[in-house]
């Protein structure tokens, strides 16, 4: 393999593995708090649809991105308010989030536009163009967020509070912090993230939105998330691995390997489920989730 | 909320799932509003096309079929304490474990092949869904991921096997090539027709009389049986379930054996009955619709028959209503879906709480 090969190799996992690592660090941020979040999909698709619209009505890929964030954001709240205020199961919630935002997505674009649910193409100034080695804000934005959520979950005081939470919420309330407050302010960052990650998709990556565009991506973070053990930099190179996986996977469509044969796509798509799967079987390591991950939290008790 | 809520029985199993349903059918009736569209004449037309014609009916009950399956499968996990997310992919392996059957013994008269193809759904199924049991049984992996994994690993296992291995070499489409014609389940109508009565014909077949005596099956085991018991009490309470000599572990992967192999009745139903080919995406999402069917019928067996009825009712009737207004495409039913999973099972104590408070006036006053 030459350089060149490489180096696009690796500019096309980059891509890939931008939205997986937004909606990985927002599952991280919420389950981090003790908020179990398998609704990461529902939000990218619903911020990938409405950050088209945006675009699209306003002639802005920023405005679309703002629209976008909102729309995951409002979906994350209602996660949150089902699975924080109401002490409501947090894997049912999270399944409703992913239906609603499939089924009104579709119905919705389609009413709209009338294109079977594609929004209209979006073309200049409606996309995110790259602004740096061919790479564009957005991207940036996201890669941004591994040192950040790092710093802030490690190292400040706010940090160490959210992450209390998801160990213990008793010893957090016992010293007088809100833990309503705190998962919130956590479903709210995973919203703010998922909503970049959907933008990406089709503000950045794509030209317009799709019927379920997300195509699994949430569920690859969710894999990625268990494999990176719920931190930050691990993340990116969990998100980074996933990625390349799939840049090599397009590469290697009907390439004949000396030895090996031709290797079939859906073995290295089929790699990151299957590497999840025996982590979590503890074959290679183990993954600990934060204790109070998925256990609505009861005052009184 | 820390005190448990005190109401009457038929409040909490009829009026609270009751009271969530008509919330979620409102919220769809916003949802019709806001892209325009009339919500009282879109229901006449779901209602028209589910059951105003005797065609209509028999395809409401096919996917009513689909449902009871996928509903019991959900189900059962959930006595066990135990979310199986995964029938999406167990229904498919056990697709595949039809096609493997039928294909390769399609020397064999109906009467034997039948019942070899529904055991090979059931145990393909069952497989599928024991290995993420085993692994939370005695590993502590968490099923809803595994199941998660296992639904996508499912799907890349079966586009490989379909694109590579089982397909026809001269046909374009991924799907293998049709069951021997003695597998066929039969129609409804075929049935009717042996005895002289002729009814529309539809996709309807006999896996739906299957369905019924899964769904018998299934109140005879949880409700009447030793092991049963021991899946509810290893639901309720794990720990409680060691000191009466239950061993949870156990239990655990048989109750995943049990709503795997329910799960494969969805493919029995969809392949053997209808399509007769094993094809891409026969699963079409049920897998999930199962969970709302569970929630909703409070993961009992008449609630599940009765709750498969309603999305039946959905699934038909929105495919009517998507082709008299094609604003309104099936999605709709998803959307509706989606808000009766929120609000039938996230949003449960909501609608609890405010039941009991509604039942617990008139006492006060008279108090």
């Amino acid at each position: 393999m030459d350089l060149g090969i490489i180096a696009t190799l690796f500019d096309s996992a980059l891509r890939l593995s931008i939205p997986l690592l937004a909606a990985c660090l927002a599952g991280l941020w919420s389950e981090r708090s003790g908020v179990v979040d398998i609704g990461l999909e529902g939000k990218m698709l619903v911020a990938a649809f409405a950050a088209a619209v945006g675009a699209y009505a306003f002639d802005s890929a920023w405005i679309g991105l703002l629209a976008g964030v909102g729309a995951s954001v409002i979906f994350g709240l209602v996660h949150g308010f089902a699975s924080i205020s109401q002490r409501g199961n947090q894997i049912v919630s999270g399944v409703a989030i992913n239906m609603l935002a499939a089924g009104l997505t579709a119905i919705v674009g389609n009413a709209w536009y009338g294109q079977g649910g594609r929004t209209p193409p979006l073309e200049g100034v409606q996309r995110f163009s790259g602004v740096l080695l061919g790479h564009s804000a957005l991207v940036y934005i996201v890669l941004l967020a591994v040192p950040l959520t790092w710093f802030v979950l490690g190292r400040t005081r706010f940090g160490l509070r959210l992450r209390a939470v998801g160990e213990n919420p008793a010893a957090v309330d016992t010293a007088g912090i809100s833990v309503t407050g705190l998962r919130y302010t956590a479903v709210i960052i995973g919203g703010v993230l998922c909503g970049l990650g959907g933008a990406y998709l089709s503000v950045g990556q794509a030209a317009g939105f799709l019927p379920n565009m997300t195509a699994g991506r949430g569920f690859i973070a969710l894999a990625a998330l268990i494999f990176a053990k719920w931190r930050a930099w691990p993340a990116l190179g969990a998100c980074f691995l996933f990625g390349l996986l799939d840049a090599s996977a397009n590469q290697l469509q009907g390439v004949v390997l000396p030895g090996i044969g031709e290797v079939p796509v859906q073995a290295i798509q089929a790699l990151p489920y299957l590497m999840t799967v025996i982590l979590l079987a503890g074959v290679i390591g183990t993954a600990i989730p934060p204790r109070a991950a998925g256990i609505p939290y009861v005052k009184e008790r | 909320m820390s005190a448990p809520l005190e109401m009457p029985k038929w409040a909490d199993t009829i009026l609270v799932p009751a009271i969530s349903v008509v919330a979620a059918f409102l919220m769809a009736g916003l949802v019709v509003l806001s892209i325009g569209e009339n919500p009282i004449t879109a229901t006449r037309w779901l209602l028209q096309g589910s059951l105003g014609t005797g065609e209509g009916l028999g395809f409401t009950l096919f996917y009513m079929t689909d449902f009871i399956f996928v509903g019991l499968a959900v189900a059962v996990a959930f006595h066990a304490g135990l979310f199986n997310i995964g029938g999406e992919g167990q229904a498919t392996l056990g697709g595949l474990g039809i096609a493997l059957a039928l294909n390769n013994l399609s020397f064999l008269p109906g009467f034997l092949l039948i019942p070899i193809g529904i055991l090979a759904a059931a145990a393909f199924g069952a497989f599928w869904a024991a290995i993420p049991g085993y692994l939370q049984a005695k590993r502590g992996s968490h099923i809803v991921i595994t199941t998660i994994m296992f639904n996508w690993l499912a799907s890349v296992l079966v586009v490989y096997l379909l694109v590579n291995v089982l397909r026809e070499p001269q046909s374009m489409n991924p799907e293998t090539r049709a069951f021997p014609e003695q597998a066929y389940i039969p129609f409804m109508h075929e049935v009717f027709a042996v005895f002289g009565i002729e009814i529309p014909p539809s996709q309807l077949n006999l896996t739906l009389v299957l369905a019924l005596a899964a769904a018998y099956f299934v109140w005879l085991l949880i409700y009447r049986s030793r092991l049963g018991y021991a899946i509810r009490v290893v639901g309720a309470n794990p720990t409680a379930a060691v000191y009466a000599g239950i061993s949870p572990a156990r239990i655990i992967i048989i109750a995943m054996v049990l709503s795997g192999a329910l799960a494969g009745g969805l493919a029995v139903n969809e392949l053997m009955g209808y399509q007769h080919r094993l094809l891409l995406e026969f699963t079409s999402g049920y897998g999930f619709v199962g969970i709302a069917v569970a929630l909703m019928g409070r993961a009992h067996p008449v609630g599940i028959v009765l709750a498969s009825l309603l999305f039946g009712i959905l699934y038909q009737g929105g495919a009517e209503l998507a082709f008299e207004q094609p604003n309104i495409t099936r999605d709709m039913v998803v959307v509706i879906g989606g808000i009766i999973i929120l609000f039938a099972g996230a949003l449960d104590g909501l609608f609890r709480r405010l039941v009991a408070q509604m039942l617990a006036r008139p006492k006060l006053a008279r108090a």
